[in-house]
């Protein structure tokens, strides 16, 4: 059995394929047994979260299909993860293979950490960084506690960018608020939409970051769309490209 | 149709306002971050109200029947009413029956739900809403912009403004202590003229068979016990088995509504005071239907908090009228399309569903998977746009078909750098009124990879 089975989400394979190749590399660097099985194209997010449960069926049983037979699957995003774990069940539970493909899909700084037992990360990232929590990642996944929540405070996504050499991880006044993308919820109310992201890049700015970094391309795709627009000299980077030259162990 | 996004809109436009509003509810929702975490048992709490609640509502047919029991063994009138004009007629029953023109009410959700006001006032009875926050929205004419803050969306200014208007306050004046006394003396008068006070219920106990209802004002206390009849209305999701339990609620209400440890009165009311009369109107209007559904079920959990408003970053950002419906926010956006699916069919896409309202929640209902449930149910009911259902459906079989899908990439990566920006991000293209679209790699992930195992 092949250990993982990679899994970049559609658009990380259109658009921000640096992205797709750097979890490759952080996997394979690690000694990883990794296959990227071509015939994948998409989780059926977007359709499940439009409400369209029927468009977003074929493409979960397909998704079995062609996940089904690897010991773990990663993905280098915490929406897509969340959408396998929390989100397939009313399609394909019961189903052979579903209880094991749905325990063992996970977003890849969670992989690193819970799974691969990653402790330490040494490498290089000089700059002033802040963290956007993707709020699937946060709130379905559980990536670190989220800020509502009153239990022992944890944080995967820190916990490795922190160690790398250089990196300044700014404090944020609103820790983990939402950046407003949200799938079809950045069209249909682009007005809110925008204006939460707006807020969210004011306070990493009002924080001194100089990189947004993130586990989801979707809100970073959102925030870079909103930061370019308006001429900023902030940058988006996934935490696959900041780890990608670590030596991990 | 006008559904939220239309709604929003000006709301938006008005940037240093909605600024404004978005900061003063996250004022709040830090005193409530405060609170909460000065308690190292904050999360047992909400399992615990949580398994409460979930356990009330298994049988609450049974309670409701001991709450009944003990309530009229107290000497309290109990009223049952299946719906908004029902509870309507119970409470203009009582008072025509006894002639009274003058009614005082305290905070009721479900009273605005049932549009109980402008019912009374058409058969000629005044009624004063006695909480500062819901006599300054009645004096406009509104209904509450939320359900905890009735007047947030209001500033000073312009409170101010209205009471010079109605209550003859000085021009100008905007000193919240000022305007408070202004109103307090014109409350104090309405308080002592009524011949009746009407008050909500927080919670109505099983197994004592009295009412409790938590207030800042104090407003409840002399609405009901000043006039000699005291009606108390609930919805029938009010009830919890034991007064025990109420240490559990108790200490997560105002902690989760307003981030005050308890709030200023917790009334309990256990019967009619000496010489006058006490009725309890328990009202069904749709609650049971919710109750029946497995999905839905639980969002009858709700004490009505207001916290997954004021942590709602669509809600801060688009005001409680964006919404359209009673009860705005996270919760009135599942609970509202139960009522008029049509009519509310935006409501539950009114969000990025990002899941802080179900951690916020102090009773754990989780809002934004029921969010998401009722997007399928609108989609397959036919209630919202055929259109994208359509759209959905074509990436769906693109999707299902690996070459149809790299093709389709390909040619997006190739045609978007090609087409001028005017074609581009005209006004077909709402993603680009304000951000711009991400710049088209002419690789795939795929490519990329071919070409990685051949190095
Ligand atoms: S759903 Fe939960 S958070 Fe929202 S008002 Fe009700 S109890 Fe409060």
């Amino acid at each position: 059995m092949t250990q993982i089975g990679l899994f970049i989400p559609c658009y990380v394979d259109q658009l921000y394929p640096r992205v797709g190749l750097a979890t490759w590399r952080i996997l394979r660097g690690l000694g990883l047994d990794v296959e990227y099985p071509k015939s994948q194209t998409c989780c059926g997010q977007p359709m499940a979260n439009s409400g369209c449960g029927d468009a977003a069926r074929p493409l979960a049983e397909r998704f079995l299909d062609v996940f089904g037979k690897y010991k773990h699957v990663v993905t280098p995003s915490g929406s897509c993860a969340s959408m396998v774990r929390n989100h397939y069940d009313q399609w394909l539970a019961g189903k052979p293979g579903f209880d094991h493909l749905k325990s063992n899909t996970f977003e890849l700084c969670e992989y690193l950490v819970d799974i691969v037992g990653v402790t330490r990360a040494d490498g290089d990232f000089p700059g002033r960084v802040g963290i956007h929590m993707s709020c699937h990642g946060l709130r379905e996944l559980r990536m670190a506690r989220s800020s509502e929540r009153m239990d022992a405070p944890f944080d995967k996504v820190r916990g490795l960018l922190a160690q790398l050499r250089g990196i300044e991880l700014v404090t944020l006044s609103r820790p983990d608020e939402c950046c407003g993308f949200g799938g079809t919820f950045a069209v249909a109310e682009q007005a809110v939409s925008c204006m939460m992201g707006r807020d969210r890049i004011a306070d990493h700015e009002r924080a001194g970051a100089q990189v947004i970094a993130g586990f989801d391309m979707s809100c970073l795709m959102h925030l870079e769309g909103l930061i370019r627009r308006e001429g900023k000299p902030l940058k988006v980077a996934h935490v696959a490209e900041m780890l990608e030259g670590a030596r991990l162990s | 149709m006008t559904g939220h996004p239309e709604r929003a809109l000006p709301f938006v436009l008005d940037q240093p306002r909605a600024h404004w509003h978005d900061e003063s509810l996250w004022f709040v929702r830090q005193k409530r971050d405060r609170q909460a975490s000065a308690l190292p048992e904050w999360e047992e709490l909400r399992n615990a109200a949580h398994a409460i609640k979930s356990h009330t509502m298994s049988r609450l047919a049974d309670y409701l029947a001991l709450f009944e029991s003990n309530a009229v063994a107290n000497g309290i009138q109990v009223h049952w009413a299946r719906d908004a004009n029902e509870h309507n007629e119970i409470v203009y029953g009582i008072l025509a029956e006894r002639g009274v023109t003058r009614l005082v009410k305290s905070k009721s959700m479900l009273t605005e739900e049932c549009h109980l006001n402008p019912y009374l006032e058409a058969r000629g009875v005044e009624v004063t809403d006695t909480d500062l926050g819901e006599r300054i929205v009645q004096l406009r004419k509104e209904p509450p912009s939320h359900i905890v803050l009735p007047a947030i969306h209001l500033k000073r200014q312009d409170i101010g403004a209205l009471f010079h208007d109605q209550l003859g306050t000085e021009a100008g004046a905007a000193d919240p202590a000022y305007l408070t006394e202004a109103a307090r003396g014109h409350l104090r008068d309405k308080l002592l003229n009524a011949g009746a006070g009407l008050t909500g219920v927080n919670f109505a106990v099983a197994e004592t068979g009295g009412v409790v209802v938590c207030t800042n004002e104090g407003n409840a206390d002399m609405g009901a016990s000043l006039p000699p009849i005291h009606i108390a209305c609930m919805g029938l999701e009010k009830i919890v088995p034991r007064l025990a339990d109420l240490a559990v609620f108790v200490r997560l209400l105002a902690r989760s509504a307003t981030g005050q440890p308890v709030t200023a009165y917790t009334s309990h009311f256990n019967g009619p005071r000496a010489g006058g009369e006490m009725h309890v109107v328990i009202v069904d209007n749709g609650r049971s239907k919710i109750l029946a559904e497995e999905t839905f079920r639980r969002s009858l959990n709700c004490i009505r908090c207001g916290a997954c408003l004021n942590t709602c970053p669509v809600y801060r950002r688009s005001g409680g009228y964006s919404y359209g419906y009673t009860i705005p926010g996270p919760i009135g956006s599942v609970l509202a399309p139960h009522r008029d699916p049509a009519a509310h069919a935006s409501l539950p896409f009114a969000s990025s569903l990002c899941g802080s309202c179900s951690d916020v929640c102090p009773v754990k209902v989780d809002l934004h998977h029921q969010l998401l449930a009722f997007r399928e149910r609108l989609v397959k009911e036919g209630k919202t746009s055929s259109a994208k259902s359509l759209a959905m459906s074509v990436m769906s079989t693109v999707f299902q078909r690996p070459w149809m899908y790299g093709a389709g990439g390909w040619l997006m990566r190739r045609v978007v750098p090609l087409m001028p920006r005017f074609v581009l991000y005209g006004p077909w293209n709402p993603w680009g009124l304000q951000r711009e679209l991400p710049p088209m790699p002419s690789e795939s992930f795929r490519d990329l990879l071919e070409k990685e195992e051949t190095r």
